[in-house]
């Protein structure tokens, strides 16, 4: 546990307000992602946040420092999406486009040449993608990925956002949702070429 | 013999998030970048995938609404005022 970490777990010891609020500002969008790979719809997920930081005003004196906060944290919250995610009946969810060991194409298949002596080469090589300058093509798109990511099968839809929306290292993520560094980058590339083909600039309609 | 051949652009695709992340052997890793230094098609494409992780970045979470926010900090005040 880092000085930081320690700074922290002391403050709210003591009651410090500013602490415990700046707190639930870093953390309770990651929170809201974990929460919502186990449960119903995100006002579940809302609930369930709710509640862990709950338990975290009411377990802070006997947390025992042997973990970082924010692991012991998103601990609680887990334990308590699982739990209530059993309770909605929900098994967790586990689609063939979230397992990361089915085979998908990050592209068409259509898009590349088939026979000859650049088989594997683009047919139809992908245009060049800039950021438009326009703030309302730049809102299209960043709707755009919004929706997409929501549609995303769980286990994708909570790694594409806490890794490339919320800046998260891939270490943080494969421990929190307990997969491996390999399983969590097939979850990202899946959901980083599902967001390129869906918005981007030559949709090749691979769904995948 | 297999793994001097170049990549092509269908294998090169689904190794651009291992690339990013540093996680092709160095081997592969040449590889990736020998093709890349000839295929305009793959440079459009990992351009694209750089433009998508940009771009989701900007997909900033919203603030904590209050709703959310205030019934926690009471929390937190009752608590701390309980065990005083
Ligand atoms: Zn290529």
């Amino acid at each position: 546990m880092d000085d930081d970490e320690r700074d922290v777990v002391a403050a709210l010891r003591r009651g410090d307000e500013a602490t415990f609020r700046r707190l639930i500002e870093r953390y309770r969008p990651g929170m809201l992602w974990l929460a919502r790979r186990y449960v119903r719809d995100r006002a579940t997920a809302e609930e369930v946040v709710q509640e862990t930081w709950l338990a975290v005003i009411q377990g802070i004196d006997r947390f025992e420092e042997r973990s970082s906060f924010k692991t012991w944290l998103f601990r609680i919250l887990a334990n308590r999406a699982k739990t209530r995610g059993q309770r909605e009946g929900r098994s967790v969810p586990f689609s063939a486009l979230d397992d990361p060991d089915s085979e998908q194409h990050a592209v068409d298949p259509d898009r590349f040449l088939s026979s000859g002596p650049r088989a594997g080469w683009w047919s139809s090589p992908p245009a060049p993608w800039g950021i438009p300058e326009d703030h309302l093509a730049i809102r299209e798109l960043l709707d755009c990925i919004r929706m997409t990511i929501d549609d995303l099968p769980p286990r994708q839809r909570t790694v594409i956002a806490l890794r490339d929306i919320d800046g998260w290292s891939a270490d943080e993520v494969s421990d929190a949702l307990e997969i491996s560094d390999g399983n969590q980058r097939v979850l990202l590339h899946r959901a980083r070429s599902k967001v390129r083909t869906t918005c981007g600039p030559d949709d090749d309609g691979s769904g995948a | 013999m297999r793994l001097r051949r170049d990549l092509t652009c269908r294998e090169l695709v689904e190794l651009v998030t291992d690339y990013f992340e540093g996680a092709l052997p160095a081997r592969v890793r040449r590889r990736f970048e020998r093709h890349i230094g000839k295929c305009d098609g793959c440079t459009a494409y990992l351009e694209q995938m750089r433009v998508t992780i940009e771009l989701t970045s900007r997909l900033r979470t919203e603030d904590v609404p209050s709703e959310a926010l205030e019934p926690l900090l009471v929390a937190f005040r009752d608590w701390h005022a309980d065990g005083a």
